[in-house]
């Protein structure tokens, strides 16, 4: 029961990891139904960028999370001017090539910078946010992973509900013309999208770095997670994003924990293709998406 | 006489994806706080003349080539929707198409962009001073309205924007009669209320007449006719092929209007 408990914790909080990075792969694609290839080096990018800070510039650590926030929402909004405005209005297959490109050119310059081998953050998360409850111990990055991910999920989740930038952002995703009539910036929704894309993005693969240290390869090869987590909960759906992030990171788990740990990365795809042979717009992705 | 122009459209040629040529020659005037009729039948280029004013015919490929447009004096021609939405000029599209997924209270606040960070507040309390069926709806997805209501949020979208120019696209398209009486009487009001100018593009030639101060009628990209809306009401023409209306007051059967048509008569 403990080791039950014990794996049921630790893949919730992963989870929230991976629902967190495909919160952002799920809203550019419903603003501008563009598939980001190059996701799991947004990720990679934040973990690096907030390397450089901590232990190249050695700030402070809460700064460095201000900084790496505000660093990286630029950094979404310039990939977007730079790379995917003038490609507005082309073909879908020359966008997602266009993703595929910019994914291995940010491999590329971060190998160059950075190298191939596997760094390290310091030491900074406090052994009290670890909780031990009998025989369950839920370490910290765990708890803290948790922590990151609910306060971002929350807050984005009051800003699509509530703010009017949510609003337009959602009407954009809902009917573009109709929000172009409505005088809605619709690139700038783009812009936004991808700002925030790289901002939970950054997050989550500081935490992901922070469990199993900091490595191009690695980082991106967990990007290519979010595809299972997506495709489980439909491409178009943001809850169904958070849902497939929890069970893919709930079955990676059980399964490391209870089958072989070789088998961790192959279940969640096995379990992925039964759900889609059931339901194949996912769980929860509305049927509209033939368009696409 | 001049100053009385909000909306000036100078002899414009429209051409979708450089080469299907819609309007040939469009001009019209629109006075500051009247109701315009824009009428004709399917295919006439309606739609695309509000879209070269709205600046909608970007997204769908299309360009005014030749002429100009002035709105208070200035060029606004194949500017970007942005800016002119920004000058108060809103588009009430045609199928007056939802945000499914947003609340009716949601669909109202997106009309909040073009203007700036004001509170919204009023705006809504306008739209639903006008539409108080929205006010009982507004917590239901908009999925889920029925088209009456789908156009009142339309309008009502646009509303919220506070525009001087308000184009609107068919608005009775596919409602019941009594529908579309209470619709128009809104659009009456909302003109002689918040002064608001505003071209009607409409089929139902009938309604529009009623409550407009001036038409035009249009035929394969021009504008064929044009009058204040009593004597258009008046004019045989317009009765015999818009208000299905024989001179002898009896109703024209389909197989006589399209023999009409055939004659091309405007042209
Ligand atoms: N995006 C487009 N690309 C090419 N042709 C178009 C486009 N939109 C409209 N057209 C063509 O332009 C012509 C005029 O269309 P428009 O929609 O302006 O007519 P309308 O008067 O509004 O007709 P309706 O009453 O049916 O709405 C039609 O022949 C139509 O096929
Ligand atoms: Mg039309």
């Amino acid at each position: 029961m403990e080791f039950f408990a014990q794996l049921f914790i630790n893949g919730l909080s992963i989870g929230f990891l991976y629902a967190l990075s495909a919160l952002g792969f799920v809203m550019i694609f419903k603003s501008s139904s563009v598939l980001n290839f190059a996701h799991g080096e947004l990720l990679a990018l934040g973990a690096f960028f907030f390397l450089i800070l901590s232990v190249w510039a050695k700030l402070p650590i809460v700064l460095c999370f201000l900084v790496t926030l505000v660093g990286c929402f630029a950094l979404g909004f310039i990939i977007e001017r730079l790379f995917l405005r003038p490609l507005i209005g082309e073909a879908l297959i020359e966008v997602i090539m266009l993703t595929v490109g910019l994914s291995a050119m940010f491999k590329g310059l971060m190998l160059l910078i950075f190298g191939g081998n596997l760094h390290n953050y310091p030491d900074f998360l406090p052994e009290a946010l670890s909780i031990q409850w009998g025989a369950i111990s839920v370490p910290s990055v765990y708890v803290s992973s948790f922590i990151i991910g609910l306060i971002f999920l929350g807050v984005f989740g009051f800003f699509f509900k509530y703010s009017s930038h949510g609003i337009y952002m959602r009407s954009v995703a809902d009917h573009q013309p109709a929000a172009l009539s409505l005088g809605v910036n619709v690139r700038r929704v783009f812009a936004l999208s991808w700002a925030i894309a790289a901002v939970v993005c950054a997050m989550s693969g500081i935490v992901l770095g922070i469990i199993n240290g900091i490595n191009v390869h690695q980082l991106s090869t967990m990007g290519l997670k979010v595809f299972p987590v997506v495709i489980l909960g439909g491409l178009d759906s943001i809850g169904g994003a958070i849902l497939g992030g929890i069970i893919i990171g709930l079955l990676e788990n059980f399964t490391g924990g209870y089958i072989s740990t070789s088998l961790r990365e192959v279940v969640p795809y096995i379990v992925l293709v039964l759900i889609l042979l059931v339901k194949p717009y996912g769980l929860f992705g509305s049927e509209e998406i033939e368009r696409v | 006489m001049k100053d009385d122009i909000l909306l000036q459209l100078n002899n414009i040629s429209v051409v979708y994806a450089d080469v299907i040529q819609i309007l040939k020659g469009v001009s019209l005037a629109i006075r500051k706080k009247q109701i315009v009729s824009l009428l004709g039948s399917n295919g006439a280029g309606k739609t695309t003349t509000l879209r070269a004013v709205s600046g909608l015919l970007k997204p769908e490929n299309g360009k005014v080539t030749e002429g100009t447009i002035e709105y208070e004096g200035r060029p606004i021609q194949n500017a970007a929707p942005e800016t002119i939405t920004r000058l108060g000029i809103i588009q009430v599209l045609e199928g007056r198409p939802p945000f499914e997924h947003l609340t009716v209270e949601e669909n109202l606040r997106v009309g909040t962009a073009a203007r700036g960070t004001r509170s919204y507040k009023e705006d809504l309390d306008l739209v639903y001073h006008y539409f108080p069926r929205l006010l009982e709806r507004r917590k239901a997805l908009a999925g889920y309205c029925s088209g009456g209501e789908l156009q009142m949020i339309a309008i009502g979208r646009a509303l919220m924007a506070r525009p001087k120019l308000l184009l609107l696209d068919e608005p009775s398209l596919g409602l019941a009669p009594l529908l579309v009486k209470e619709i128009f009487q809104i659009v009456k009001r909302i003109n002689e209320e918040q002064g608001t100018t505003i071209i009607l593009v409409e089929q139902n030639a009938n309604m529009a007449l009623q409550i407009a101060h001036y038409g035009y009628v249009m035929e394969n990209g021009k504008i064929v006719m044009e009058g204040e809306a009593s004597d258009l009401r008046e004019n045989p023409d317009v009765k015999e092929f818009y208000l299905g209306i024989a001179a002898s007051g009896a109703l024209k059967t389909y197989k006589d209007v399209k023999a009409y048509k055939r004659r091309k008569r405007w042209l």
